[in-house]
């Protein structure tokens, strides 16, 4: 087993505010191997996007990234560096693709422009050099007439085009890891299926580790090597993705699943999950997801589950990990 | 009269909204914008073109006070000064007062609008808390007092103090919009590209908070050149005998009466500068409607290149 690029333990963020403390992301680890892409699941709400931010520090106040949250990236604690050295990860070692191209870009500079800031940032480029450089990379992801879309200003270029720049931006440097937050929620599904296989094909090239955080299970299946399947600020499992879509453990997983349409798919409805996430001021005794369970016992609201490994790969944060019989019984009334 | 008044409501719903007109196409506005030229103009080159000095006393005898004529088209005034010269001269040193304040304060304002609202926290509570108590000092008695110590003022100090009074309103506006600002994606992108804070605010925030400086600035022109036109009718503005439109005004007000070119000129050139500011001011607050930034608007343009 390689060492992994990026290992979170414990990781806790917390936002204080006047009506209590939101626990957003309470108590999440996982791993990141180099060169692997790992989807990280879940409902609106759940901590995906707190998680990635917190990666990169970039957490506002009230938000606090708790003490006793680690995050070991390249062999340091990204949580004991300073501001200053953070600087020097953030869009250089790690960088993030955000979800809306519409509104990521700076509207007021020309996209060339603000591709070429992060190698004025980072490699201390000349304004021309940095120039250079951006029409280049806006060529790498596929920007037909670089030279000249690098003089377009943002509301000159579509959604897609957008996206390709804010890549363009984040890989600029070469990064170790690229968070990508749901990077194309907001496009239209041509142009998705486009995004989605420039990321893939740019990782191939250059070995990037990618986080892929999305709610959309069919990106999921297209894209990613493991599965992080997040609720209420936790991860509840973990799996490789095939194993994920096989055999999937956590109800929750399960549910999510089953509320995914498929192809031949004969059902007259798609399943939901019922009820919503509930509010990260107050995550429910027990279990955080067992009252929209329908599996939970008395058990799920009395205890929090630990994570119970399945196998060597694949874990969840489930009673019915030690209680398999349950899961039995459940179907059979 | 039900169904009339039904059909008026329905006109009134469905007639076409007034588009925020591109800038200089509405008639007021260009009238406005010509005005503003023609004065500059004068106010660069005016005082060259009339042979006459603006403070030589020509003949204290026989030209004092004489209504327009040919050699003095404008009249002259008690001290037997050409009045069009001092006009010429005054609309300068007006205008230059204004627009050099103006500066003053939008440069003051914006700066400490914007470090409060990037920084957030304390920082912007205690700045805030600042502006909250040099509000609550009026400005003209400010000026008064401070005018009545400092006497005679040089005109920098007048631009200066002057200035230094007027970036309050800016400097709220400015700290407002960067609030919001500074939490826009393409802020926090910024910053998770490396940039350091005075980067993130220098080049994302500042440039997306100044339609409403440029609004607040234009309007303010106009009030400065009113307020430097009381001032010195108090007599502790620009100072004998040199000309602003202020003390043009106050040396002849006595005689207005008897001798009404000579406070109505600098009268009239004063109301031209503010209504042409004022309407400038308002035709850029449609043009650059504050509540809706940049990032907002480029929905509705074509999208013409596609992924």
């Amino acid at each position: 087993m390689p060492e992994p690029l990026l290992s979170i333990e414990n990781l806790r963020t917390w936002f204080h505010g006047p009506a209590g403390t939101a626990r957003a992301v309470d108590g999440v680890s996982l791993a990141i191997n180099p060169g692997e892409t790992v989807g990280l699941v879940g409902e609106s709400g759940c901590g995906k996007s707190v998680t990635a931010l917190s990666i990169l520090r970039l957490v506002r106040p009230p938000g606090r990234i708790e003490a006793g949250s680690r995050i070991l990236f390249e062999g340091r604690d990204l949580l004991a560096l300073s501001e200053r050295e953070m600087r020097a990860v953030r869009g250089n070692r790690i960088a993030m693709v955000f979800q809306e191209p519409m509104t990521a870009l700076n509207p007021v500079f020309t996209v060339g422009d603000q591709v070429a800031e992060v190698a004025r940032i980072h490699a201390g480029a000349s304004r021309r050099d940095a120039w250079t450089q951006a029409v280049a990379m806006l060529d790498r992801v596929g920007i037909p007439a670089p030279d000249e879309r690098a003089r377009d200003y943002p509301h000159q270029l579509s959604g897609g085009m957008r996206q390709r720049v804010m890549i363009a931006m984040a890989l600029m440097m070469r990064p170790a890891l690229l968070i990508a937050d749901e990077p194309t929620t907001a496009l239209d599904v041509t142009i998705q299926a486009q995004i989605l296989e420039l990321l893939a094909e740019l990782q191939r090239e250059s070995g990037t580790s990618v986080l892929l955080i999305t709610h959309d299970l069919g990106v999921v299946a297209e894209q990613v090597s493991r599965v992080v399947v997040m609720y209420g600020g936790e991860v509840v499992e973990q799996a490789p993705v095939a194993e994920i879509f096989a055999r999937p453990q956590h109800p929750y997983t399960q549910g999510l699943l089953a509320a995914m349409p498929a192809l031949g798919d004969t059902r007259e409805r798609l399943q939901t999950i019922p009820g919503t996430v509930p509010a990260p001021t107050a995550w429910p005794a027990g279990c955080r997801f067992h009252d929209r369970c329908s599996l939970a016992w008395e058990r799920c609201g009395a205890e929090h589950p630990g994570i119970h490994a399945i196998s060597d790969v694949h874990a969840s944060r489930c009673h019915l990990a030690v209680e398999p019989q349950r899961r039995a019984a459940a179907t059979t009334t | 009269m039900p169904a009339t008044s039904l059909a008026a409501i329905r006109h009134e719903l469905t007639r076409p909204r007034r588009a925020a007109a591109p800038l200089g196409t509405a008639a007021g506005t260009r009238a406005a914008l010509a005005a503003l030229i023609v004065l500059g103009v004068i106010a660069i080159v005016g005082p060259y073109l009339w042979h006459y000095r603006p403070t030589a006393q020509l003949d204290i005898v026989a030209l004092k006070s004489t209504a327009p004529s040919w050699n003095h088209p404008l009249g002259t005034d008690r001290f037997s000064r050409d009045v069009l010269a001092r006009v010429l001269f005054g609309t300068r040193i007006s205008l230059a007062i204004a627009i050099l304040a103006v500066l003053v304060s939008a440069t003051v304002g914006t700066t400490y609008g914007v470090v409060a609202g990037y920084a957030g926290g304390w920082i912007d509570a205690v700045l805030m808390r600042l502006i909250d108590a040099l509000l609550s000092v009026p400005r003209v008695l400010l000026l008064i007092a401070v005018l009545a110590l400092w006497n005679p003022v040089p005109l920098w100090g007048l631009i200066l103090l002057i200035g230094l009074t007027g970036w309050f309103g800016v400097a709220r506006q400015v700290r407002a919009q960067a609030l919001a600002v500074r939490d826009r994606d393409f802020a926090t992108a910024a910053r998770a590209l490396g940039a350091p804070p005075w980067l993130v605010a220098w080049r994302h925030v500042l440039p997306n908070v100044l339609s409403p400086v440029i609004i607040a600035t234009t309007l303010a022109v106009g009030d400065v050149i009113v307020l430097e036109a009381g001032l010195s009718f108090l007599g502790i503005g620009a100072r004998e005998p040199m000309p602003s439109l202020g003390t043009m005004f106050q040396d002849a007000v006595a005689q207005s009466v008897t001798a009404w070119w000579a406070v109505f000129s600098p009268g009239i050139v004063i109301v031209v500068i503010v209504m042409a500011f004022n309407t400038l001011g308002d035709a850029l607050r449609d043009a650059l409607d504050p509540r809706q930034l940049p990032g907002h608007a480029m929905h509705e343009h074509p999208e013409p290149v596609d992924a």
